[in-house]
């Protein structure tokens, strides 16, 4: 276990000293990240422009929703994706043999192989819009709100990363996948407004299928204190299953890698 | 490279650029898939209409703006933007400067071969667009006969502008970055997210003006019948300006890059 972190943290730095650089690069992806979110932010003005709540929300309720999807976003475009858009590049080219060949867990290894620093940007203004929904919210969080609303968020981060693994899965039976990886992240745009929005098939869709609504909208829930324990317990049960389910898919098909090179 | 030989070759190009989408349909299948934006905002503005119509939008109303939203980006989509900064950077660029026949008429050829795969694409959009909210389009056939000049201006436009910008790689590093900027506020004043006459007055007033527009919610517009016949003509001849003046901008920006290009790769 202390091998594994010791990996994880070489691994971070080597990626996150490659990604600082390109300069310029941090300026005009961070100034880019900003503008998306003001586009993300639009069209909820434009909504409680007219309407008091939507479904029983609240903007700021809204917006915490938006913050955590906001995060997620950055994590998921800053940090799964590129790394498993490399594995994808390797099982292509054939050069996965060298990450398998190395005395530790490969699933590990690509997993942080490759970091957009510039998308703390992201994370900044997500803290932003939470600092602004808590001052129209007209009260702070209590430690133990903040505290169901990280749980939740670890959960959330453990089944986005398992889908990326189980779509990186893929590649090793189809071979041009990497616009799946692309069609999950804008999938994932479902996450910007609470899972109540969504009714009929949609609905258990985002729910149970792909649990995408669920993954900002408890952790939101969770710093309104509305989440009861038992949602809250059900919903960590979950993303662990997941997150096994997605390893043992894993396993099974870097057995059927056949190198492309050699 | 004269005109003729390029209208002669046109037709061979399109065949090939549709033979290749056809070769790689599911991941043709895929991208189409990930143009999701419309029903996701459909989701909210649904939700918001549950408790009575929003500025003249009834949950039909938003149906149908929403789906014709996506209809029209299905048709008209384009990418010769990542085609064009990513030959650039890696000198491919001059393979295509040999052939005889100018590359933006080439990439335009690969591009508009997908429209009728892209239309297949469609006919489901379409029949749940005629299902749910019929009675929510225009009942004018003169106005559908000028969506397809429409569509074709849309189609243009959104083709010469991410050439114009494509092209830019020729002086900048940073053109794909730029495109990512245009695409965010394209997608603000384009009626991608919500719809024009949403907006507060002030903002509407720039959005009518500028050419986001005529990239999406024009078309739109065309085929919820929001307009009279006369200003229909007048929105047309507007957006076809712009394709004009896209056309001569991307003209310029071009043959001034071309001077500076050296790469010798490929």
């Amino acid at each position: 276990m202390r091998r594994a972190l010791s990996i994880v943290r070489a691994q971070l730095r080597a990626s996150m000293a490659l990604g600082l650089q390109y300069r310029l690069e941090f300026l005009v992806e961070g100034g880019l990240a900003v503008l998306w979110m003001a586009v993300t932010l639009i069209p909820l003005l434009v909504v409680f422009g007219t309407r008091q709540a939507v479904e029983g929300w609240t903007f700021p309720e809204m917006l915490l929703v938006l913050g955590w999807f906001v995060a997620l976003k950055g994590v998921l475009e800053g940090a799964v994706s590129p790394s498993l858009t490399a594995v994808i590049e390797h099982v292509r080219k054939g050069t996965l043999d060298f990450v398998l060949l190395k005395p530790a867990d490969a699933q590990l290894l690509v997993s942080v192989a490759k970091l957009e620093p510039w998308r703390i940007v992201d994370l900044l203004g997500a803290g932003l819009i939470f600092a602004y929904a808590f001052s129209r919210l007209g009260r702070a969080p209590t430690a133990g709100e903040v505290l169901a609303a990280g749980a939740m968020l670890l959960g959330a981060l453990l089944v986005l990363y398992s889908i990326a693994i189980l779509v990186v899965s893929i590649a090793f039976f189809a071979v041009r996948v990497d616009n799946l990886l692309y069609l999950f992240q804008s999938v994932f745009d479902v996450a910007r407004w609470p899972s109540t929005i969504f009714r009929g098939f949609l609905a258990v869709l985002f729910t149970y299928v792909l649990p995408l609504a669920l993954m900002t909208t408890y952790p939101a829930l969770a710093l309104l204190g509305r989440l009861r324990a038992g949602t809250a317990l059900g919903a960590l049960a979950g993303a662990i299953a997941f997150a096994a389910f997605a390893r043992v898919l894993w396993s099974l098909s870097i057995r059927r890698y056949t190198s492309a090179s050699s | 490279m004269s005109l003729r030989a390029a209208a002669r070759a046109y037709p061979a190009l399109l065949r090939a650029g549709f033979a290749g989408a056809v070769a790689y349909r599911a991941e043709f299948l895929i991208w189409m898939f990930s143009t999701n934006m419309p029903l996701i905002m459909l989701a909210l503005w649904a939700a918001v209409a549950r408790s009575g119509p929003v500025g003249g939008y009834t949950q039909r109303g938003f149906a149908a703006y929403y789906l014709s939203t996506l209809l029209v980006r299905l048709l008209t989509g384009s990418w010769v933007v990542w085609e064009l900064t990513m030959e650039i950077r890696q000198g491919v660029l001059a393979l295509r400067l040999l052939r005889p026949l100018h590359p933006l008429i080439a990439y335009s050829a690969e591009n508009l071969a997908a429209v009728p795969l892209r239309g297949i694409v469609a006919i489901p959009v379409v029949s749940i667009l005629l299902w749910t909210a019929r009675g929510q389009l225009g009942h004018d056939p003169l106005l559908w006969l000028m969506l397809l000049p429409a569509l074709l201006g849309a189609w243009l436009l959104t083709f010469l502008v991410m050439a114009l910008i494509g092209t830019l790689a020729l002086y900048v590093e940073s053109a794909a970055s730029l495109f990512e900027a245009w695409l965010g506020v394209s997608a603000v004043l384009s009626g991608y997210l919500v719809p024009l006459d949403l907006f507060p007055q002030a903002v509407q007033r720039i959005a009518l003006a500028l050419p986001f527009r005529f990239l999406l919610s024009f078309p739109v517009e065309l085929m919820l019948g929001k307009h009279g016949r006369g200003e229909s003509f007048a929105l047309l001849g507007a957006q076809w300006l712009y394709v004009a003046f896209a056309l001569l901008a991307t003209n310029l920006v071009w043959r001034a890059g071309l001077r500076r290009y050296s790469a010798y790769g490929g």
